[in-house]
């Protein structure tokens, strides 16, 4: 099972469980998260939002507003210059400029309720409340819709007069609320599923949900006269930020400085920009520092969601339990914006398995919501919990163990992957072993209680990537990366340091540098911060390793093939062993400024040769038949790491994953009333698991070496929130004999479905 | 001759024609060669496209060689989950 790679160094730390370098401010409060920055005279923004989930923007007069003593500036889509169509990278999904100017600040219309119309500098918050009050909007009310299915219909209301279907024939000549239909294709599907002995279809329906990140969306702003501008802000990637902002705004980007905050949580909901270009924007116009910090209730109304969704599934097997065609649509939900995640749900709806005929369509589709945003793994949770839920009936079906049906139709090396390539090494089957060999998997079980299983998959990807070290006077390291750390960057990188450079861990120092610090790199996203830093680490520290020999040779006038850098020295080879000693590192420090000037190594990468990573889960739970409420009574974890650079932060991905599906699958919901107004923009109402909801998360380490990292590394944040909804589902059905094809399985739900099957004591 | 193999909705911009045998030794070359046979497709092969060259996805990297029998598959890039073409 553990199958690691080495990089010719030593591994001393690498595959620890080494102190977190930002734990000790994280427990003690010093530790800055997003909005903990403030500046001298700064101001307070606040945002008017749309009570309409669908209205035109009439007109807009802010002169009461501007007029109140205290207020220094007001913002409308006035001070936004229109933006031409094009595609960029947003997080996992791309997005369009045109629509992102139009959603961080609405012009034409108002698409949906808690969209931005206007914003407001003032020296106190109460003022600036105050103001928002004065501004005059005149709407007109629009119909609206908000559920995918009825958006797709003829007779929606329509939310773009120019979004016309792409990707079918021939081209609509009408415009609609769907803007794009995709699909992949291998094999005859109408030809295998003659071959099956039994074919499963149903369709299956996910409510929207939140990423739920504690930590609310914040900015503070500051531009100079001279147009120089300063931002602090939470995110996943301070340099798209930067390049959304200058976009935006019409800025040079290197006159933007973007410094990244410790973040409070982000699963992809932070790789947009909301605040920040308005908080920019009110900042220059009243010339004094901004700060702006979204609420609760604006983080659910205003800020990205995932999609809610409908996704038929046919899945047709032999009686012996080989799948021979499978079939999916899938409808997403994308939000006022197009740009749902359906294409990688589309892609990865059955890349766990080996199946010759494969064809998969998707949809994607706008609607008045707020845009959404990605969400660990997008657009997979959602298509693989459909999936899973039909593998799981067939099982039973054919009276076959769910895990050896996985295993007998898992992807492996070789594999064709439903998406076109091959897969390389991948750890699929290793996954599922894992989770059999568990005493979980045959513990006993009580009445009302079920067990369920399944699988998950997402690509990973790399990305451009610097990061660099630097050798101080007295041979520590510092270490400075360009990825917010959201899930133990540092800890990983600063192993790798270590083990490469061979130094003490304790004497690397990494951060997260600002834009102006340290060259370009993609966000912190599709599980790549990890996979594509460490190596530009290896990288950097293989350019000092050089550096260090270099120097060696002209110390000891020697030539390169008599000196070589191990065990974190430079060592002379052959004769010159007997005459001289080893440099180290810290030896090499204290001399830098006589043999050449400072030690550094910069890595700058396009991190390639990600490798796809798989998992399968295990829950127990617990029904109660006169509540309807469910409890989980016990969870096992099994992926494959590919190589686990620090285990404890890699778990820790493992069991958050976990737990964020749990409350995708029982709990969390967008509740909207036929107003279209969303009725629970709170945590109170919004339900998400907390930690007495949950048992502890047992997380297995599956280690299937990535053959094109030095270290073997895989991403791993992504694929644990990809299985859950579906085991969770496979346990209901167990603990219940009901098949739930609707998330989440809240109380009132389940208890309706056993008063149906007249199974309730209520 | 390297295999080209076109997955999803490109190949509605080459008349539906999935499949090519193309001499191209680099991802560059690659793009060009297809952007000569169709250049509706040109434009889209910019941005947003991910090369599989022997089971390994490649994202933005044009000087990638390929060999001379790789088989190769384009499809929507991954990071950019839900792809302009």
């Amino acid at each position: 099972m553990a199958e690691t790679m080495t990089n010719g160094s030593s591994q001393t730390y690498v595959g620890t469980r080494t102190i977190r370098p930002d734990g000790a401010d994280k427990v003690t409060g010093r530790a800055r998260f997003g909005a903990d920055f403030n500046l001298p005279g700064q101001l307070i923004g606040r945002v008017l939002r749309s009570p309409h989930p669908h209205a035109r923007i009439v007109s807009i007069d802010t002169s009461k507003a501007e007029a109140l003593p205290g207020v220094k500036a007001v913002i409308t889509r006035a001070d936004f210059a229109d933006q031409s169509s094009e595609f960029i990278p947003a997080g996992e999904m791309m997005m369009n400029y045109k629509d992102v100017v139009r959603n961080v600040m609405a012009r034409e219309k108002a698409l949906y309720e808690g969209h931005a119309v206007a914003a407001v500098a003032a020296t106190s918050a109460a003022i600036a409340r105050r103001a928002l009050k004065l501004i005059e909007v005149k709407y007109e009310v629009l119909p609206h819709v908000i559920d995918v299915v009825e958006a797709m219909q003829p007779n929606a209301p329509l939310l773009h007069d120019d979004l016309f279907t792409v990707g079918v024939e021939p081209k609509p000549e009408k415009p609609s609320n769907i803007a794009k239909r995709v699909e992949i294709k291998q094999g005859d599907v109408e030809a295998g599923f003659k071959k099956a002995d039994l074919v499963i279809e149903r369709e299956f329906k996910t409510a929207p949900v939140h990423q739920g990140y504690i930590e609310p969306h914040a900015a503070l702003a500051s531009v100079s006269e001279d147009g120089s501008t300063e931002l602090w802000c939470t995110t996943q990637g301070h340099f798209i930020v930067r390049a959304h902002c200058a976009r935006l705004l019409g800025l040079d980007i290197g006159k933007v400085r973007v410094t990244a905050s410790e973040i409070g949580g982000g699963f992809g909901g932070k790789t947009v920009v909301y605040l920040e270009p308005l908080a920019i924007a009110l900042s220059k116009k009243a010339k004094r520092p901004v700060k702006m910090v979204m609420s609760r209730e604006e983080v659910f109304k205003a800020s990205g969601p995932t999609s809610g969704a409908t996704v038929r599934v046919k899945l047709g097997a032999t009686k012996d339990g080989k799948f021979v065609a499978a079939f999916a649509e899938l409808k997403y939900q994308a939000g006022a914006f197009q740009g749902s995640p359906v294409q990688p749900g589309v892609m990865c709806a059955f890349a766990p398995y080996d199946i010759e005929h494969v064809h998969v369509i998707g949809y994607d589709v706008v609607s008045n919501r707020p845009k959404v945003a990605a969400y660990r793994a997008p657009g997979a949770p959602i298509s693989e919990y459909a999936v899973e839920s039909v593998v799981d009936e067939i099982a039973k079906k054919l009276e076959i163990d769910p895990i050896d049906l996985r295993m007998q139709n898992a992807a492996h090396e070789g594999t064709k992957a439903a998406y076109g390539p091959k897969f390389g090494p991948v750890g699929l089957e290793e996954t599922l072993n894992a989770i059999k060999k568990t005493e979980h998997w045959n513990a006993p079980l009580r009445k009302w209680q079920g067990r369920g299983v399944a699988s998950g998959f997402w690509f990973n990807i790399g990305g451009e990537t610097c990061a660099s070290l630097t050798v101080n006077e007295d041979g520590t390291i510092s270490l400075m990366a360009g990825t917010p750390d959201i899930g133990g960057l540092r800890a990983s990188l600063a192993a790798v340091a270590a083990d490469e450079l061979g130094v003490p861990y304790d004497k690397v120092r990494p951060i997260i540098g600002d834009t102006g610090s340290v060259g370009f790199n993609f966000l912190t996203g599709g599980s790549r911060s990890a996979f594509s830093g460490s190596m530009a680490i290896v990288e950097a520290a293989k350019q000092i390793k050089a550096e260090l020999c270099a120097r060696a040779c002209k110390l000891w006038e020697a030539t390169p093939d008599q000196v070589e850098f191990s065990g974190g020295s430079v060592r002379p080879l052959g004769a010159l062993a007997e005459k001289i000693k080893p440099m180290s590192v810290a030896d090499f420090a204290k001399v830098a400024g006589k043999t050449g000037g400072p030690i550094g190594g910069v890595g700058r990468i396009n991190a390639q040769g990600a490798g796809p990573s798989f998992g399968t889960h295990l829950v127990d739970l617990e029904v109660d038949p006169e509540t309807g409420r469910v409890t989980v009574l016990r969870y096992t974890v099994a992926q494959d790491a590919g190589r686990a650079l620090h285990p404890a932060y890699v778990e820790g991905q493992f069991q958050g994953g976990a737990v964020q599906g749990i409350g995708w699958a029982l709990n969390e919901e967008y509740i909207y009333g036929d107003d279209g107004k969303l009725q629970n923009a709170g945590f109170l109402d919004y339900r998400m698991p907390v930690a007495s909801d949950v048992p502890m998360i047992d997380a297995i380490l599956v280690e299937v070496a990535n053959p094109k990292h030095p270290y073997g590394v895989r991403g791993v944040g992504e694929t644990p929130i990809v299985p859950p909804l579906g085991a969770i589902a496979n346990a209901m059905e167990s603990a219940t004999g009901i098949r739930f094809t609707e998330l989440p399985m809240s109380p009132p739900k389940v208890l309706k479905a056993l008063k149906d099957k007249g199974l309730s004591r209520a | 001759m390297a295999r080209v193999v076109l997955v999803g909705n490109l190949a509605q911009l080459t008349g539906g024609v999935a499949e090519f045998d193309l001499s191209a030794t680099s991802v560059k070359q690659l793009f060009q060669q297809l952007g000569e046979l169709h250049p509706a497709l040109a434009r889209h092969l910019e941005d947003g496209i991910a090369v599989a060259i022997d089971g390994q996805i490649f994202q933005d990297a044009l000087l990638e060689p390929i060999g001379p029998d790789s088989e190769v598959f384009l499809l929507p890039q991954i990071a950019g989950g839900s792809t302009s073409t």
